[in-house]
């Protein structure tokens, strides 16, 4: 809720000890004494919104602690001064580019004395934990002898989602304190966990909120509050012969997500806690290594890229956000789907469709998915009321922002924008869903086309990260600047396209679904088709691609490219028409390719004995892809292909989150 | 100097049969998914609003004042005053009549007015000696007590007591709800047949209104969770005769009673909203006011006898108002019961109950049939008693509207001896 009075005096919110001294000594730090002699060092990174660790940061806060071993306070309170969070992790940019694993290492040493310099104090300290609590920062925390976390708090190990392991000592650290069949998984699966899980794994000791911070404080200082201490099913499972079985566990989960080969960060870590766990000086030592060798492969480097690439995207989206109000006309798998997601993303929207049947489904599929993604049911009832059911579609009469999300017919999207552009508030913005249809076709009939624009969700809209965010010549620019900045606010990453056919990600991925297609008219068995795509590195197959995107889509599409492109595509086979007609449309209709099973597609093993994958299915496969975007058949602002990987890289996230929960399932039975 | 007090919309719920158990909605849930289709289809916001008041009865644990908890969920800001007011039967009319009192002496311009009721929510209380022993148990220390304290539990302490049936049953008398319709019955020589013949054109009246349209814009479809959808009053059954009613048995004075299931309205959840605006208001934002309300007025009776609620509160009303009821072009008069519906009527035209009881010169008259409860009432769509009253009002004010008549009156019983009526002009 909108809180007036929380708004005016959130300054207040923040427990950060007394008041520090105007004129710090430091650049990124303060450090206060309270009327107990406990010393309160405030991480407050200059020029920054949020706390990351630098090589400058890490060398200040090393002078910090030998301050504070002269001045001897009665014990230390670690925490951020940031709003945001405690720290978000390390300074990611300062490893762009390495190549050496030398260099990494020695710098991956200095960091590492400055955090064994804090564990070493020999005064009681405690991290004061609210936000972010993630990697680096983690690892930080990890290294005081109490952690209270502030309700709402989150921590996790990303790395693994940079192709990278914990490098400040966190295997070590972490894998002693927390049983490694959780702490393990959350390393190998990047996963973040809030304050009461946190709390249940043994990480913190205490879960409170900011008015209780002093008094937690105080007890956590002077032995007052129970620490947790690693169990004796951690102790159990850090005795080499049974982390020899767990390990070999680990890696066979590991690998169905990711081979080694494509993806060696889990490997590793699992390779340096069979070797050192239990040992924490070896553990600490071998990371480096580990953590260097990771940092100069290509994987590592090449997401590292494709973080920064995110941050662009975000900082494409802006902040600027102005709207409140959505609707969302047609209450199908898309429509539903997207005006479930900005519901639960905070936003009020109105669902339309004429028929209760449609809307009544994408309820029960929101509520599906706030059950899964949203703890409190206050919050999980919040979203729902948020998510207003519109059968005589009044919601667009006070919306911000219109989504139309109704089938891929030019003369039904324009019958629609006909019904509701004389009832638009005068500074709405129109957006469409089409995947296939050019603006320059869908505006012909709007009073005000200039208010049009494309904003092209993927399916499935909640875990799909990327939005093309689609212009055309006549757009209005502050209507695109609003249309970027909403979609940044619902926690997406906006790309921005000009309307040309397929616009970019549908461009890239139609030679290389159609090629499939022309492999499948070839008898070629489609389980080995998708088998190929895969052991390339794709996250899933082009067959079950094209049943989870929908075969009517990927018709239209088709189609529609090919009016341009004619004989650079292969043609569509006339069977996949058929099959749409039989109503055989993929995932949302149960039958594709595949038959699908709760959102599952089924497939049988291959034969042991029959055709195997060869170089030359994934050359015809994945070679179309890139000839394309070499020549720049779509016209994108800049590296397209970049961006398509990034596009990509929300599946593999899931796929990999995927692997690691059965890696959990496997330990629990 | 009074102002004029617009209703410019309004909506409802469909009425919800409790047939099993808890149903989908609780009040509050009620009260948002008929309140959201409402507001979106305001050209103001939410926030707009001066204040949220709310009838409701049987308030449960988890949402207490459901007029603040309804109004947050709504949308409707931080700083939106709301509270709930409780009148029995007739909570969802005093909301109503708080609303206007409130915009006629011009301390608000708008206000959102409503009542709601999950009567398959009502609780299963235990007894109060079950309350005893559970309060021993926990105060007591140690094993030994504690043992002690667990076995003085006996199986009657543990018997629930159906919050429900006590609710409809008035603490005064001592007579269920439906026990006073049979005295109003055999007072004014009501007879089973008429009853039940009452019954069946209720039945009738609604399902044509349904076939017919005339409850759009005032039934909103609600969705639940469970992806299932409710767009209408699943109470009606258009194939009830007064011969298949008088099959049915007496529920509440066997074996010789003439009040049975099928002449009684029904036990649903629902909720209702109607929106109250000043000449300002509806200036400010270009409303349309489908009727104007000219006066209200409650009455209290004898308990044992709170059928006659509606013509002890209607009759001064329309004095007041120099009217007859014979002036009034279209009546809502809550279906309690049918007994209870058709004794008022006779109350009306007895010549001594009118000289005597209501002051005037001889019989009232009779109500023409034609007039009275056009798209039928509780008896087939359902009563949730916080609900009913703004259901009169708002259904009042649209069928006027739909039958171009000029002056209505929305009037009901209340259990506990009350009654209320609020007299309703076209603009």
């Amino acid at each position: 809720m909108d809180s007036r009075i929380m708004t005016a005096l959130s300054d207040r919110v923040l427990e950060l000890g007394p008041k520090p001294a105007p004129d710090s000594p430091y650049k990124h730090f303060k450090l206060t004494r309270d009327e107990d002699g406990v010393a309160w060092l405030l991480f407050d990174r200059a020029g920054a919104g949020a706390n990351t660790l630098s090589a400058d940061v890490m060398e200040e806060f090393d002078a910090v602690l030998a301050a504070i071993e002269t001045e001897r306070p009665a014990g230390l309170v670690l925490r951020s001064a940031k709003p945001s969070g405690f720290i978000a992790g390390a300074d990611v940019n300062e490893f762009r580019g390495a190549s050496d694993p030398g260099m990494v290492e020695t710098r991956i040493r200095a960091a590492h004395a400055v955090v064994d310099h804090l564990e070493a104090l020999k005064l009681p300290t405690v991290a004061v934990i609210h936000g972010f609590c993630l990697g680096g920062g983690l690892e930080v925390a990890l290294a005081c002898q109490s952690r209270i976390a502030i309700d709402g708090a989150r921590f996790g190990f990303p790395e693994v989602m940079l192709g990278l392991h914990p490098g400040l000592g966190g295997t070590a650290r972490f894998t002693a304190l927390v049983n490694p069949t959780q702490s393990m998984a959350l390393m190998l699966t990047g996963r973040t966990i809030d304050a009461r899980r946190a709390k249940a794994l043994g990480l913190v000791d205490a879960v409170t909120q900011e008015r209780h911070v002093r008094g937690a404080v105080r007890d956590a200082l002077f032995g007052r509050l129970k620490r947790a201490e690693p169990r004796l099913l951690t102790r159990a499972a850090n005795v080499g012969p049974v982390r020899g079985l767990l390990a070999k566990r680990m890696r066979s989960e590991a690998a169905k997500a990711a081979s080694r080969e494509h993806y060696p960060a889990p490997y590793a870590l699992i390779d340096l806690w069979e070797t050192h766990g239990g040992s924490k000086a070896a553990m600490l030592k071998a990371e480096q290594a580990s953590f260097a060798k990771l940092m100069v492969t290509p994987t590592a480097q090449n997401l590292i890229r494709v973080f920064f690439l995110r941050e662009q995207m975000k900082k494409v989206a802006g902040s600027g956000n102005t709207i409140k109000q959505v609707h969302v006309i047609g209450a199908g798998a898309m429509g539903g789907d997207i005006a479930a997601w900005v519901a639960g993303q905070g936003f009020r929207v109105s669902l339309a469709d004429m028929k209760a049947e449609p809307i009544a489904g994408a309820v029960k599929r929101a509520a599906d998915l706030y059950g899964k993604i949203i703890r409190k049911p206050t919050e999980v009832r919040d979203a729902l009321d948020r998510l207003v059911p519109d059968m005589d579609g009044e919601g667009v009469r006070n919306a911000d922002l219109i989504i139309e999300a109704v089938p891929e017919k030019l003369e039904l999207k324009q019958k629609v924008y006909a019904g509701i552009e004389p009832r638009m508030k005068p500074g709405a913005i129109l957006a469409t869903n089409t995947s296939s249809i050019p603006l320059q076709d869908l505006r012909t009939t709007l009073a005000r086309p200039e208010r049009l624009v494309g904003l092209h969700f993927f399916n499935p809209v909640s875990r799909l990260q990327l939005v093309e965010v689609v212009s055309h010549d006549g757009n209005d620019a502050q209507v695109l600047k609003d249309a970027l900045a909403f979609v940044g606010a619902i926690d997406r990453l906006p790309l921005p396209v000009k309307s040309s056919p397929g616009f970019l990600v549908n461009r890239a991925l139609t030679p290389y679904m159609l090629e499939a297609m022309v492999m499948l008219d070839e008898k070629i068995d489609q389980r080995l088709i998708d088998a190929a795509a895969e052991q390339f590195g794709m996250p899933m197959g082009p067959i079950e691609l094209a049943d989870q995107v929908g075969l009517d889509i990927c018709l239209d599409v088709g189609d529609m490219l090919r009016t341009k492109f004619g004989d650079l595509l292969p043609p569509t086979p006339a069977w996949l028409r058929d099959k749409v007609a039989k109503g055989e449309l993929g995932r949302k209709t149960g039958k594709g390719f595949y038959t699908w099973k709760d959102g599952k597609a089924q497939k049988a093993p291959l034969p042991e004995t029959g055709p195997r994958v060869t170089d030359q299915m994934i050359d015809r496969l994945v070679l179309p892809m890139r000839h394309d975007l070499r020549y720049r058949l779509c016209t994108v602002p800049r590296r397209p292909a970049e961006l398509c990987a990034h596009a990509r890289r929300g599946e593999c996230r899931v796929r990999l989150a995927r692997a690691c929960r059965s890696i959990r399932r496997s330990f629990r039975a | 100097m009074a102002r004029p007090v617009f209703i410019v919309d309004g909506s409802r719920t469909p009425f919800l049969k409790a047939r099993s158990g808890p149903g989908p909605f609780t009040p509050v849930d009620l009260a948002v998914q008929c309140g959201r289709p409402l507001l979106a289809r305001q050209p103001f916001a939410p926030k707009d609003f001066d204040q949220v008041i709310l009838g409701c009865v049987n308030v449960i644990a988890d949402e207490m004042n459901p007029a603040r908890v309804a109004a947050l969920r709504l949308g409707m800001g931080e700083d939106m005053v709301a509270f709930t007011v409780q009148i029995n039967c007739g909570s969802g009319m005093q909301s109503i009549d708080t609303a206007y009192r409130y915009i006629r002496e011009g301390h608000a311009d708008m206000i959102l007015a409503g009542g709601t009721e999950a009567l398959s929510h009502a609780p299963l209380v235990w007894p109060n000696s079950g309350v005893r022993w559970f309060a021993g148990l926990a105060a007591a220390k140690g094993v030994a007590a504690k043992l002690a304290a667990a076995f003085k539990l006996r199986p009657r302490d543990l018997k629930p007591i159906i919050g429900l049936e006590r609710g409809l049953t008035d603490p005064v008398t001592d007579l269920n709800m439906g026990q006073t319709a049979e005295v109003v019955g055999h007072l004014f020589g009501i007879t089973r047949a008429q009853s039940d013949a009452y019954a069946a054109e209720s039945h009738r009246r609604l399902a044509h209104a349904q076939g017919a349209g005339f409850l759009k814009g005032e039934v909103e479809t609600a969705f639940s969770r469970d992806g299932k959808f409710f767009d209408h009053d699943d109470g009606v059954r258009p194939d009830s005769t007064a011969e298949s009613l008088a099959k049915l048995r007496p529920v509440f004075e066997r074996p010789w009673g003439q009040v049975t299931a099928g002449n009684s309205s029904q036990i649903t959840d629902g909720a209702s909203w109607v929106i109250l605006a000043s000449d300002a208001a509806v200036a400010k934002y270009k409303l349309t006011p489908k009727a104007a309300i000219v006066d209200s007025n409650w009455a209290a009776l004898d308990p044992g006898i709170m059928g006659l609620g509606p013509v002890m509160s209607a009759t001064p009303l329309l004095q007041r108002n120099g009217l007859t009821i014979t002036d009034v072009e279209t009546w809502e008069l809550n279906e309690a019961f049918a007994t209870q519906v058709l004794g008022c009527l006779a109350a009306w035209n007895d010549d001594k109950f009118c000289r005597e009881i209501l002051g005037l010169d001889g019989a009232a008259g009779e109500i023409d049939r034609e007039r009275l409860n056009v798209d039928g009432g509780a008896i087939s769509l359902g009563h949730p008693v916080g609900t009913s009253g703004n259901r009169i009002v708002l259904h009042l004010v649209n069928a006027m509207k739909r039958l171009g008549t000029r002056r209505g009156v929305a009037t009901e019983c209340i259990g506990g001896g009350l009654g209320g009526a609020m007299l309703i002009e076209a603009v």
